[in-house]
């Protein structure tokens, strides 16, 4: 049986600036991370566990280049996004710092507080009532990089091959 | 490049530059690229204060300092102990890895990176800023990363990218005085949505966009961010080609670097002449309708800065509006120019003098107020920006209402107290 995950609601067109606000960038990401989307769920970074889900409406993470906005959602355990679509900056900060986005056009469907679980063989969102929303593939490097942890450790152990075989 | 589409299916300008990056002859809608960077920029922020730990992490080296430019743009006046901190870190990183590029407080990085000459037609580039579309007014495929994959290219020099589909954005006929680049793509953001270009490459054409100089071209390009799309590419012709020039950028090649004619796009057709004046309301840059609709919207704050807003042809602009006249009480209006160079000009032309003789005050060449990481929009207030995000509590407070226009609108809606109409002033 898979692991359940329980689901965070938040809107349409979350933005870079509610994720990681302009005014904690000078600070590390474990205290931006406590700033997580406080414009807009004030309780989510104090309350959040590690492996619940952020389920967004429409175009989640627009705006500014800062991974820092995917990066604290990391730090805070956020297992994984699911969103009908996404800012494409947002898109590839994520998975080069480890966080799976899945794209999922019913996403709306899943409701706050509900517990789901995952597919990633099949894509799909699995709800407590058996329902299953679709997701899109998604290609198997990204899927490598997510399941290294993100680029950087995934550089690591490259660098530490090329060494070893050289 | 007339020899090669006899063999080859027709292609888009974004397909052609992958396909040079990416050390094809050709490549399709969809597919997966391993690119070659050309060159790779990151500034105070997003560069060596998240790269150098990373990369000692690694124990990895730059992979060709000569194609990495640094610019210090965003911490920059520095005012308080954390930015000292940053800003010392990007210096002494820089010395210690003897950068070659590095431009400290000249200006922002946008703007400064083209006008040193580091862009040109036919590049592969990334920037640690998600207004490195900008560079697409050159004819240089340039989007944004964020930090951990500028590591990447800093230490492979290499970046994979999915082939977007092309929409191509053809602005018809010409725009009448008072209206601008700024004013286009605030329509284009209200019609598509932040993001309406779902990552695709946006390709800006028709007679409007050829008859605009080469700043109001890098306008079109950096707001080409708002609409979500990964680049914001404009054909190379003679005014990029004369523009280069004066960079001193090296063998500059525009033939070939345009979109084939049966190449498979989306075209989106619009006409220049009968766009009028827009204002983006709080707190989305889509949230924009005419000028004329905002009447009597009382302004407190107008902000000329930033990289989409405070180049030399907006200072310009700017000045032409309010040459002679002086703003009201209780109108503040704070001119932050884009770069030094910029600032030298407008120098030398009366420009700056005319806006400090109106009463605007002058900041220093940097990001400041736009992104919330310098200057002082009091609480409350109501603002009208040349910048290119109103996002809530972006520029610093959460309570300010921030509207963004062009650099005429704001100069005219600044004389006047509240929302105008800049035709109503210049005519």
């Amino acid at each position: 049986m898979s692991a359940l995950h329980k689901v965070w609601r938040v809107g349409a067109d979350v933005d870079t600036d509610q994720l990681a606000p302009g005014a904690y960038m000078k600070l590390g990401i474990h205290d931006i991370a406590k700033h997580c989307l406080e414009g807009v769920r004030p309780e989510f970074a104090g309350q959040v566990k590690t492996g619940d889900v952020v389920v967004a409406g429409p175009n989640f993470g627009i705006g500014s280049s800062r991974e820092q906005a995917a990066d604290a959602l990391v730090k805070l355990g956020v297992k994984a996004v699911i969103a009908p679509s996404y800012s494409g900056l947002y898109f590839r900060n994520a998975f080069n710092l480890g966080l799976l986005l899945l794209t999922c056009k019913e996403a709306e469907l899943l409701e706050e507080a509900e517990q789901i679980s995952l597919d990633l063989n099949q894509w799909v969102v699995v709800r407590g009532n058996g329902q299953q929303l679709a997701c899109d593939p998604i290609p198997d490097f990204l899927v490598a990089m997510v399941e290294a942890g993100g680029l950087l450790p995934q550089l690591k152990l490259r660098l530490q091959q090329q060494k070893a075989s050289s | 490049m007339s020899t090669q589409t006899h063999h080859h299916p027709p292609q888009t300008l974004a397909q052609k530059l992958i396909a040079k990056a990416g050390g094809k002859s050709h490549v399709a809608v969809g597919e997966i690229v391993n690119c070659q960077v050309d060159l790779a920029m990151f500034h105070d922020s997003s560069g060596p204060r998240r790269l150098k730990p990373m990369l000692e992490e690694l124990g990895a080296q730059i992979w060709d300092k000569s194609r990495v430019v640094l610019v210090m743009d965003h911490y920059v006046p520095e005012q308080d102990d954390d930015s000292r901190r940053i800003v010392r870190i990007a210096r002494e990183w820089a010395v210690e890895q003897q950068l070659p590029h590095v431009y400290d407080s000249l200006g922002i990085c946008h703007v400064v990176l083209p006008q040193k000459g580091h862009l040109k037609p036919g590049m592969f580039c990334v920037g640690g800023d998600s207004h490195s579309p900008t560079g697409g007014a050159l004819g240089t495929y340039m989007f944004g990363v964020g930090s951990t994959e500028m590591l990447g290219v800093v230490v492979t020099g290499q970046l994979w990218v999915r082939v977007p589909q092309t929409l191509m954005m053809r602005w018809n006929n010409r725009l009448k005085p008072g209206v601008t680049a700024k004013d286009m793509m605030l329509h284009m953001i209200g019609q598509f949505g932040m993001n309406g270009g779902q990552y695709q490459a946006v390709e800006f054409s028709g007679e409007a966009v050829k008859a605009l100089s080469m700043q109001e071209r890098m306008t079109m390009s950096n707001m080409s961010a708002e609409m979500g799309s990964q680049v914001g590419l404009i054909a190379p012709d003679e005014v990029t080609r004369d523009w280069l020039a004066t960079t001193g950028a090296k063998d500059v090649q525009i033939e070939g670097w345009h979109t084939d004619e049966a190449a498979d796009q989306l075209v989106h057709e619009f006409d220049a002449a009968t766009l009028v004046p827009q204002v983006a309301a709080p707190h989305s840059p889509a949230n924009n309708k005419a000028v004329t609709e905002f009447k009597n919207t009382p302004i407190q704050v107008a902000y000329i800065g930033a990289c989409t807003g405070a180049k030399l042809e907006d200072l310009r602009a700017a000045a032409q509006v309010l040459k002679g006249q002086q703003l009201p009480a209780g109108v503040r209006l704070m001119v932050a120019p884009a770069s030094l160079q910029d600032q030298a000009q407008a120098e030398s032309e009366g420009v700056m003098h005319a806006l400090r003789q109106s009463g605007a005050e002058v900041l220093p060449t940097s990001c400041g107020a736009c992104s919330g990481y310098g200057g002082s929009i009091p609480d409350g207030a109501n603002v009208i920006a040349t910048t290119a995000r109103n996002f809530k509590g972006r520029m610093g407070s959460a309570t300010a209402q921030v509207y963004l226009a062009s650099p005429y609108t704001v100069a005219a809606s600044a004389l006047r107290g509240s929302i105008s109409d800049p035709r109503e002033v210049l005519a």
